[in-house]
């Protein structure tokens, strides 16, 4: 299959962001603060973080927000008023800067919103993001990419992916979608017809360092081990790991009320939180840290594979580059697939 | 830490405790707590400027302390933060061991927990002086530039709670946040609930605090929230006095005197 | 265009405060009504959140009101109140809450007078701030739709 594919010179590139501003596009990009990058709305080209081998949340942010309301109610003398919001006034939204395993992991997030119930918030916030893939030029030891089917240069999930052919070179723009197109015809003199077939060397090394099969498979004889709690002793129980992710999709409902009026928000949750399970008579399935780690792991490399025929994690990274006590879960992993049952 | 390795080994080996709690090696140039509870893997236990986990924060945990007796290798602000544990009644001389590291970082090994608190009082909790010049920088501007400067700096804030989590202090098996009837903390990351997460936080932790960082480092956003925790032992000190961890006598917001001074009540 | 009229909550104690406003009554003094007042068995009751739940709520401003020390019907509640309020006003600053609105008085069951006069002082100097606009900007947030943080 041929793919379009175009070159962007590389002080191209604030023209391009230039133009989409001057469409009045809102465009969401990786800023730094206190060192640490997250995705926020970008109102110039300046200030864009680059350089980074990885952001340090995920931009899940984008149809997953981090509190999104989903209704409003009120009550009055005739009874309760409830009001959905109204799906038209979700912003169309352009991710810049969003790195392959990101990409793909969009389609693993969207998965889990509509396995046995269509989320319809979350599907008309994604179906107006256009994401404009970044390749990896760089990668670190906590990047895994390759080991869970993806590679620093995979096209899945973008509707442009960017390549830099070199340090300081100029950008392979590979035209995925129809979504893609209609960014390329509003900036048309930006992007060059290439038939390059340099983008290869110039992608980050990524080893592989698992088989993610063979870990799926063992993990199906894996649930009583002991090594569950060898490995989740230092972990604390935070939700770092789950936010940073792009495919963790856990949720909280909460309600909040002024008076007689009141608001449904949808905000994130971590199945690592100790009150994650309770239950109101008290009883907690998942008690201890041991069953949480291992419902974390279990959820990403067994029941989505089994259930939801995707793979639960992209290789980004993040949650061991986040986590307060190095739980690396490269690390972890390796050590289930070393481990004799 | 030759040291230490060998007294670990010799505790584990005689009974005396059933886990060390130590730092090792992690991944990329990352240290970690490691839970010693066979001899052979003492040898993994390190110690360098890199070992700033507060360890302490294990051993309220369930998991670490059904093991029986816990030994743990503990810095200064780990040994405050035990003795102020025990003042709260959460460890003791039966259930822990401390194996202290000096400042200096050589062994040294306590009887019991009057001896750690010994130790510890010769210390005072001093502000560092990149922290001090923060706050009197926020002193010196207007109350709206501070509002400003808090909504801005704690907006990233997305409630993970790993400032909670990695906390020593924050032991509560369910916190103020976790109470929904009433919810006296909104619990999504909005602006308002950051805002009352993190002050709550800052004065549940007032008079308890060692000034230990814990929640800084554990935040994988870099929020300056330390310095919230670091203005109340600014405060202690202006109004009372300050206050050292210590395993007998009033803590700071438990007591009072008849001559506490304020200048704002009418 | 009306005037605004600030909205106060009081947070008093039973023993002292909460009387001395009832003898503010039956002496028939005349005082600002923007005030609503929570009774307490002590001020050593008040909790933090308390303060915040108020501005939360929409107040404009909050009196926090008991018995003078030594005066507690409890002995000591309102020594504890004391301390915990010198911590939590200066940690409300610090983050910028405006300290202004909050007024702290020991009023107790005799001091009618009092009371009126500590009412009407909050509810004119609150008048001259305005409405605690920042605060209610946050705690509005359900007519935000998203936040990315």
């Amino acid at each position: 299959m041929n793919i379009d594919k175009r070159l962007i010179r590389k002080n191209s590139l604030e023209k391009l962001f230039d133009i989409l501003k001057q469409n009045s596009k809102t465009i969401y990009a990786p800023f730094s603060k206190n060192g640490k990058t997250t995705f926020r709305n970008a109102e110039s080209f300046a200030g864009i973080s680059t350089g980074y081998i990885q952001t340090t949340e995920s931009s899940k942010d984008i149809a997953f927000p981090r509190t999104e309301k989903i209704l409003d109610y009120s009550k009055n003398k005739e009874g309760m008023s409830v009001k959905g919001i109204d799906l038209k006034d979700i912003p169309e939204v352009i991710l810049w800067g969003v790195r392959p395993c990101d990409a793909i992991g969009i389609g693993e997030l969207s998965s889990i919103f509509n396995w046995d119930y269509k989320d319809e918030i979350y599907n008309n916030r994604l179906s107006k993001v256009t994401v404009f893939g970044f390749s990896c030029n760089k990668a670190d030891e906590y990047c895994f990419c390759t080991s869970v089917g993806g590679n620093p240069g995979n096209t899945a999930g973008s509707d442009i992916l960017f390549t830099r052919l070199g340090e300081d070179g100029d950008y392979l723009a590979e035209i995925l979608t129809e979504k893609g197109q209609s960014i390329v015809n509003q900036a048309s003199a930006l992007f060059e017809k290439s038939d390059s077939t340099e983008k290869e060397k110039y992608l980050a090394e990524v080893p592989v360092r698992f088989n993610h099969e063979e870990i799926t498979t063992k993990l199906d004889k894996f649930f009583e081990s002991e090594e569950w709690i060898e490995q989740s002793l230092r972990c604390l129980g935070c939700g770092a790991c789950a936010y940073v992710c792009p495919t963790c999709a856990c949720f909280d409902i909460q309600d909040e009320a002024h008076g007689k009026k009141g608001s449904r928000l949808r905000c994130w949750d971590s199945c690592g939180f100790s009150h994650f399970t309770i239950h109101t008579s008290g009883h907690n399935p998942r008690e201890v840290q041991s069953s949480r780690w291992r419902q974390r792991i279990m959820h990403k490399f067994s029941y989505m594979p089994e259930r939801l025929s995707v793979y639960g994690c992209t290789g980004c990274g993040r949650c061991s580059r986040a986590c307060p006590v190095d739980m690396n879960i490269l690390e972890h992993l390796i050590s289930i697939q070393e481990v004799t049952i | 830490m030759v040291d230490l390795i060998k007294r670990a080994k010799e505790l584990i080996e005689s009974a005396a405790v059933k886990v060390v709690i130590g730092y090792e090696q992690g991944t990329g140039n990352k240290t970690r707590a490691i839970f010693v509870e066979k001899a052979e893997d003492a040898d993994k236990l390190i110690f360098d400027s890199r070992c700033i986990q507060n360890l302490a924060a294990y051993i309220t945990k369930k998991e670490v302390k059904e093991k029986g007796k816990m030994a743990v290798a503990a810095t200064l602000p780990v040994m405050r933060s035990i003795i102020q544990l025990a003042s709260e009644f959460q460890v003791n001389d039966d259930n822990l061991l401390v194996l202290g590291i000096t400042p200096e970082s050589k062994l040294i090994e306590f009887a019991n927990l009057v001896e750690v608190e010994t130790f510890v009082h010769q210390y005072q909790i001093e502000i560092d002086e990149r922290n001090k010049e923060m706050l009197a920088k926020l002193e010196k501007m207007t109350s709206a530039e501070r509002w400003k400067f808090w909504i801005d700096e704690l907006s990233p804030c997305f409630k993970c709670y790993a400032c909670r989590a990695a906390c020593p202090m924050c032991y509560c098996h369910r916190c103020t946040v976790d109470f929904n009837q009433p919810q006296w903390i909104p619990v999504p990351s909005h602006e308002l609930g950051n805002l009352e997460w993190h002050l709550m936080r800052a004065i549940h932790l007032t008079g308890r605090c060692i000034d230990c960082d814990a929640c800084y480092n554990a935040c994988p956003l870099s929020i300056p929230i330390n310095l919230l925790t670091k203005k109340m032992l600014m405060d202690a000190k202006e109004h009372f006095g300050g206050y050292q961890p210590a395993l007998k006598g009033d803590h700071l917001m438990s007591t009072f005197k008849a001559d506490d001074k304020e200048n704002f009540i009418q | 265009m009306a005037e605004f009229e600030p909205k106060i909550v009081a947070f008093v104690c039973n023993w002292c405060t909460y009387a001395g406003a009832d003898l503010t009554g039956t002496s028939r003094i005349k005082y600002a009504s923007n005030v609503r007042i929570i009774r307490f068995p002590c001020t050593g009751r008040i909790d933090y959140m308390l303060l915040l739940k108020a501005f939360d709520e929409g107040a404009d401003g909050i009196i926090v009101s008991g018995c003078h020390p030594n005066d507690c019907h409890y002995t000591s509640g309102n020594f504890h109140a004391r301390r915990r309020w010198i911590m939590f006003r200066s940690l409300c600053d610090f983050t910028g809450i405006d300290t202004e609105r909050i007024k702290f008085s020991w009023v107790s069951a005799a001091e009618g007078a009092k009371w009126a006069d500590i009412v009407n002082a909050t509810v004119a100097s609150i008048r001259e701030l305005g409405p605690y606009t920042e605060y209610k900007k946050v705690a509005k947030y359900p007519e935000k739709e998203v936040s990315h943080g």
